[in-house]
Parts: C-alpha cells; sequence; structure tokens
C-alpha cells in the first residue's frame, strides 16, 4: 500500500486569522490528503515537533501578520537540525512579492498569496512527489 | 411575502403574462438568485402590507423604537458619521506622526492599532513575540509609549477607539493615565474600547484569559466607565471579525447579538444596573459588496438589538435600545490582483455602511491584501469616504433605502433568519457554551468554505481573480517596517526598567494579586496604580495570567 501524503498545516507567530489555512487544510483533505492543522500562535519549535512527530512530508505555514521573513526561515533552519529537511515547506498569507525572493532563498519552497486557486498548491504537491 | 390576497393574485397573473413573455425568449442568468448569505432574492419583492400600524411596528419613525430607519431622527443632515482609520505601526513616535497627519487630513476621530504583542499581553522582549513586534500595529510596552502616542494630542479634542480586547483594563488605565498628566478631566474623554472577548475566542485569536474571569474584567470594566469615564463605549461588540472569518451576514448579525446578550447577562449577574451601562454598548459591523442586503443587515441589526433590550430585559432608556456600530469595510473582499479595482469595492462598501446608517467608518486601502498601507492608499481610502459624504447626495434623506420592497423583504428575511439563530444558540446554553462546543466557529468554517468553493469553481466571480486577469499586476511598493524596530523598543523597555521606581512596581503588582484573589473587587483601580509606576503591559497581564489561567483554543477543522 502507497502511503498517502501527510501535511501539516500551521500558523506560526501571533497571529489569528486563520480563514485562510483551514480553508487549505479542509480543500487538501477534500484532494485525498492527510491533513493536520496546529491551531494558531505556534512557535515554530512546536510547528517541527508536530510535523516530526506526524511523520509529515509537508508543511504549509500561514501568516497574515507580517512575521514571515523571521518565523518562515526559523521553521525550515528547525527542521535541517533535527534532520528533517526532507519535509517541503511552503507558506502563504499576506507576503508582499518583494519578500518572496528572500523566502524561497531560505528553504521555502514556494509562496502562495491570496487569491491562489487550490489547484495550483495540489499540482505543486504532486510536483514535489 | 406579500399577504394581501391582491397582491399575490396580482404577482401571479404578472409572471403567466408580462414576465413568461420576455423569459421565453430570454431566460434568466440563473434558476435561483441569491443574496451574499444565499438568501433567497424576490424577483419583485411586493409590500407586506400598507397598514399603518404594521409599518409603525416594523419600522418606525426614524430615532425611534425600534431604530430600524436609524437612531437618530435625522441622521446625516445633523452630522455626518465620523471618519475613523484605524492606525498604527512600528513605535509610538511613528504612530503618533501618522495620527497627526490623518487629523491635518480632515479625519475625526483616532483608531489605535496596537502590535499583536501588545493585543496579547507580551512585551516586546518576550520570546514569542519575535518577528511581531510594531507589525500589526503599533507596539505598547509601558505608559511612557501612550505618552508618546498622544504627545501633542489634547484627548479632550479627539475621540478615540483602542482596538484592545484580552488587556483592555491596562490600556484603557493607560489612556486615563496620559489624560490625568495632561490635566484633562476624565469625564471629558469621548471614545471607544473594543473590549469584546467572545469574538476573540471565535474569530479573532488575541484571547489570553479563560470566557469567566475575562467576563470579569469586561464587566469591571463596564463599571469603570460609568462612574469615571461617562463618555466612553466600553465595549464594541464586534461582528466585524466573525464576518472576515467567512460568517455570512445573517451569522454576522446573529452571533454579535448573541454575544452582546451575554454581555448584558453578565453584567447584570456582576450587579450592575441595566441603566447604567446598556447605553454605552456599541457595536462593530463589516461592510461587503452585496450593497443591498448589507443596508439591509444593518437596518435588521437595530431592530432586533431593540427588541431584545425592550423585551427580554426590560430597558426602560430608549438609549439602551439603540443599537450604535461602527463599520469597517471588508478586508476579505480586497484582492492582491489589480489591487486598484479595490478602491471601486471600497467604494460601495462605504455607500452599504452609509444607507445602513453607520454612526462611524473606517474605509481600507487599495494595497491592503499585500502589505501594509502606503500613505497614499490611505489617503485614497479617506477621501472616499469624503467623496460619499460631500458629493454622492445620501447623506441629504434618513434611510434613502426605507420603503424599498426589496429592501423591507431583505430586512424581514434577516431578521427572521438571526432570531433562528438566537434561539439555537439559547438552547444550546448560551454563547459561552456554543463556543466552547465549537458550534459557532463551525457553522462560520461551513460558510466560509462554501464561498471559496463557489470561487474555485468560477460560480462567484471575483473580477480580477477568477475572471477578466491579467497576468501579472504592478505591485505597490510598501514601507518596509523599520528592521531596527523591535531592538528600539526592547531598549527603550529596559531603559524604563531602570529608570522607575522598581519598588513601588512590585508593591503595586502585589496589591493588584491581592484584589484578583479577593475575587469580587474591581480591579481598574490597581491596574490603573501598577501603569501610573510604569508597570509594564507584561508584568501586570503576568499576574493576572497567574490568577486566571490561561485559554487553550479546541482545534476544529
Amino acid at each position: 500500500m502507497i502511503k498517502k501524503i501527510r501535511i501539516l498545516i500551521a500558523k506560526p507567530g501571533l497571529d489569528g486569522h486563520d480563514r485562510g489555512a483551514k480553508y487549505v487544510a479542509r480543500a487538501l483533505k477534500d484532494a485525498g490528503y492527510e491533513v493536520i492543522y496546529t491551531g494558531i500562535r505556534q512557535t515554530p519549535e512546536a510547528i517541527v515537533r508536530t510535523a516530526i512527530q506526524e511523520d509529515v512530508d509537508f508543511i504549509g505555514l500561514s501568516l497574515l501578520s507580517g512575521a514571515h521573513n523571521e518565523l518562515f526561515p526559523k521553521v525550515v533552519k528547525l527542521l535541517k537540525n533535527q534532520g528533517a529537511d526532507d519535509v517541503v515547506v511552503f507558506g502563504g498569507g499576506i507576503i508582499p512579492e518583494s519578500d518572496i525572493p528572500f523566502l524561497k532563498a531560505n528553504g521555502i519552497r514556494a509562496i502562495f498569496t491570496s487569491g491562489t486557486p487550490i489547484k495550483d498548491i495540489i499540482n505543486f504537491i504532486q510536483s514535489c512527489k | 411575502m406579500a399577504t394581501d390576497k391582491r397582491f399575490l393574485k396580482k404577482l401571479r397573473d404578472w409572471e403567466a403574462t408580462t414576465l413568461k413573455s420576455v423569459t421565453d425568449r430570454f431566460p434568466e442568468r440563473a434558476t435561483k438568485f441569491t443574496t451574499g448569505s444565499w438568501i433567497e432574492a424576490e424577483r419583485v419583492a411586493l409590500p407586506e402590507s400598507s397598514d399603518f400600524e404594521s409599518y409603525l411596528e416594523k419600522s418606525g419613525m426614524p430615532g425611534e423604537y425600534p431604530f430600524t430607519r436609524g437612531i437618530q431622527p435625522n441622521m446625516y443632515r445633523g452630522r455626518l458619521w465620523t471618519m475613523r482609520q484605524y492606525a498604527g505601526f512600528g513605535t509610538a513616535e511613528e504612530s503618533n506622526e501618522r495620527y497627526k497627519y490623518l487629523l491635518a487630513q480632515g479625519q475625526t476621530g483616532l483608531s489605535i492599532a496596537f502590535d499583536l504583542p501588545t493585543q496579547i499581553g507580551y512585551d516586546s522582549d518576550y520570546p514569542a513575540a519575535e518577528g511581531e513586534v510594531g507589525k500589526v500595529g503599533v507596539a505598547i510596552d509601558t505608559l511612557q509609549d501612550m505618552e508618546i502616542l498622544f504627545d501633542n494630542i489634547p484627548l479632550d479634542q479627539v475621540s478615540t477607539s483602542m482596538t484592545i480586547n484580552a488587556p483592555a483594563a491596562i490600556l484603557l488605565a493607560m489612556y486615563v493615565a496620559v489624560a490625568d498628566k495632561q490635566g484633562i478631566a476624565r469625564n471629558k474623554l469621548n471614545g471607544t474600547l473594543q473590549n469584546d472577548i467572545l469574538k476573540e475566542y471565535i474569530a479573532r485569536g488575541t484571547y489570553i484569559f479563560p470566557p469567566e474571569p475575562s467576563l470579569k474584567l469586561t464587566t469591571d470594566i463596564f463599571e469603570y466607565c460609568s462612574r469615571e469615564v461617562p463618555r466612553f463605549n466600553s465595549i464594541s461588540i464586534s461582528g466585524y471579525h466573525i464576518r472576515e472569518a467567512g460568517a455570512t451576514a445573517v451569522q454576522e448579525i446573529a452571533f454579535t447579538l448573541a454575544n452582546g446578550i451575554e454581555y448584558v447577562k453578565a453584567a447584570l449577574q456582576a450587579g450592575l444596573q441595566l441603566d447604567s451601562f446598556a447605553d454605552r454598548l456599541s457595536f462593530f459591523f463589516n461592510a461587503h459588496n452585496d450593497l443591498l442586503e448589507e443596508v439591509a443587515k444593518f437596518r435588521a441589526a437595530r431592530r432586533i438589538w431593540a427588541k431584545l433590550m425592550k423585551q427580554k430585559f426590560h430597558a426602560a432608556n430608549p438609549k439602551a435600545m439603540m443599537l450604535r456600530f461602527h463599520t469597517q469595510t471588508a478586508g476579505s473582499t480586497l484582492t492582491a490582483q489589480q489591487p486598484d479595482n479595490n478602491i471601486v469595492r471600497v467604494t460601495i462598501q462605504t455607500l452599504a455602511a452609509v444607507l445602513g446608517g453607520t454612526q462611524s467608518l473606517h474605509t481600507n486601502s487599495r494595497d491592503e491584501a499585500l502589505n501594509l498601507p502606503t500613505a497614499d492608499s490611505v489617503r485614497i481610502a479617506l477621501r472616499t469616504q469624503q467623496i460619499v459624504a460631500h458629493e454622492s447626495g445620501v447623506t441629504q434623506t434618513v434611510d434613502p433605502l426605507g420603503g424599498s420592497y426589496y429592501i423591507e423583504n431583505l430586512t424581514d428575511k434577516i431578521e427572521a433568519e438571526v432570531w433562528q439563530y438566537l434561539d439555537k444558540i439559547e438552547a444550546l446554553g448560551g454563547m459561552i457554551r456554543a463556543i466552547e462546543q465549537g458550534y459557532v466557529q463551525k457553522e462560520i468554517q461551513n460558510s466560509a468554505y462554501h464561498y471559496q468553493q463557489e470561487i474555485e469553481t468560477g460560480k462567484r466571480i471575483v473580477v480580477g481573480v477568477n475572471k477578466y486577469t491579467l497576468p501579472d499586476s504592478a505591485p505597490i511598493s510598501s514601507p518596509p517596517v523599520n528592521p531596527q524596530l523591535s531592538k528600539i523598543q526592547i531598549a527603550k523597555l529596559s531603559k524604563i526598567k531602570q529608570q522607575r521606581d522598581n519598588l513601588r512596581v512590585t508593591a503595586t503588582l502585589k496589591e493588584l494579586r491581592q484584589t484578583v484573589k479577593e475575587r469580587d473587587k474591581n480591579l481598574m483601580p490597581d491596574i490603573l496604580a501598577a501603569v501610573k509606576e510604569y508597570a509594564s503591559l507584561g508584568e501586570i497581564c503576568n499576574v493576572l495570567r497567574k490568577e486566571f489561567g490561561e485559554y487553550h483554543e479546541s482545534v476544529i477543522l
């Protein structure tokens, strides 16, 4: 039996805007993936701990407060420290265009900003496997 | 729908002849038309009755029960709404500059945005505050920041709205302390404290303590305000964030009014007299693109609240029955694609708020789906209000859409659906139980999912997103937040911690802890005493955390 792709949708930082994260989590679940959602106000450490415990293949980070440049790379770094850098990290939220090159250079594989159709995220996930 | 049989017969005849002759040749665009809340839109709504008694019962005269047509008899013929742009970022110095700019541009009230650490009761040097200091609002650690924030802004000349909830008591204390220092009498202070914790559990997320002690803080503030700052709105019961989380217009009103009921009950239980606080309750709603449904929504909300206050809580003072509200245009409708289109959306939403009779309004900036707004974008947003106010003509008469068959029909339908929700929530044991069981969150999530699916499938068109798209929109360049900000703020905090009288700080915090333990005493005086000694927000919240415990969300998907 082929293992189902497992995805952790996570809300790092103090931001409470979870509409997008919850939508993506539910839509990916409907698309046949196994999805875990952390809830809001998670530290990067807690997210990485959950990711390793749950043995996920992907982490989707959602943030609308502007702290992405600090918090997204931190998740990637912590994964690497734990030897879990095979986990693919992507992100979404209110992310200015000008920040995207920095995030990609720091190991965030894709950024999906407001208005992205869910099929773009699914295509990305499929292209990684 | 029409009760008079003559109307019904006329309608059927019309459908069989005049309408049919057209639809046989040109079918309608859909088999069913709905509003944004999926209420069926009548093709043509007819008057339910031309009966005078019924008009008085449902609409009444503006400024009279049930206030459907507005809370003032002459609405904007008397005074325009307060134009109040929510703003704040970076340090207190930077935000102070922005406020003075906005006041110079003709804005008539201030609305303070605090950063997330402040909203969750953490100081800027708290580890989990990393990356968040000064981002979505201004960072406030001690009274010193608040003094800088209002430097050269005399507090008796402005009305100030503060979006602060879990630590509302502390920020109110800081505001009062600044007024004391400016030599301004407390009873001259005008403004609004958001102070609405229930919607934080439902939708917004900046809770600290569990519901029960949180509601004690809420009612302490009610009592303190009625005694010390009587012109302050002691709460702004907010549907805005509930709607942003994906609720329909009906759910926005239902859940907000249900929260309102809970606050009234809590205050009565705490021994307050209804008439001492009920006229200082205010509300905060969202204005979406669905213009006519939004107008009907505001009218229905006024009618339902008036009925609740009169019939359920037996208010005697008409002011206690009036639903006064602030509006903000809908952030969730802004698109990152072709951002200038958002100016048009905000214009429609402004009209919705004004035709719905709002008391104050914030208009969003075109670039907020991309980044913090630029000064240019903020000015256009303010100008949008000014154009509607001075050029559109909709301010010339009261409740311009009242009596429209469609609007009255929709107002009734929204009201009926809201009562169903209120009954359901009461059956669940009230709003706190409904939130704890995840009922409210689940209802909102289902609506959000349904809405997004309609966009995905193209059933719902969003211009520039799933239709009329362009390959790439030119991004608006945003001002970067000062990267040194966090360091500057932390340095300021550690300096004040050295300069203040630390023995006094410890003593006032200890007194606060003692008062919390006594349970039935109002905490405001002790909080004010600690604030005046420059105890930090985080230090005061830590005392409360220790005594009250912390709330943890139950994740519902």
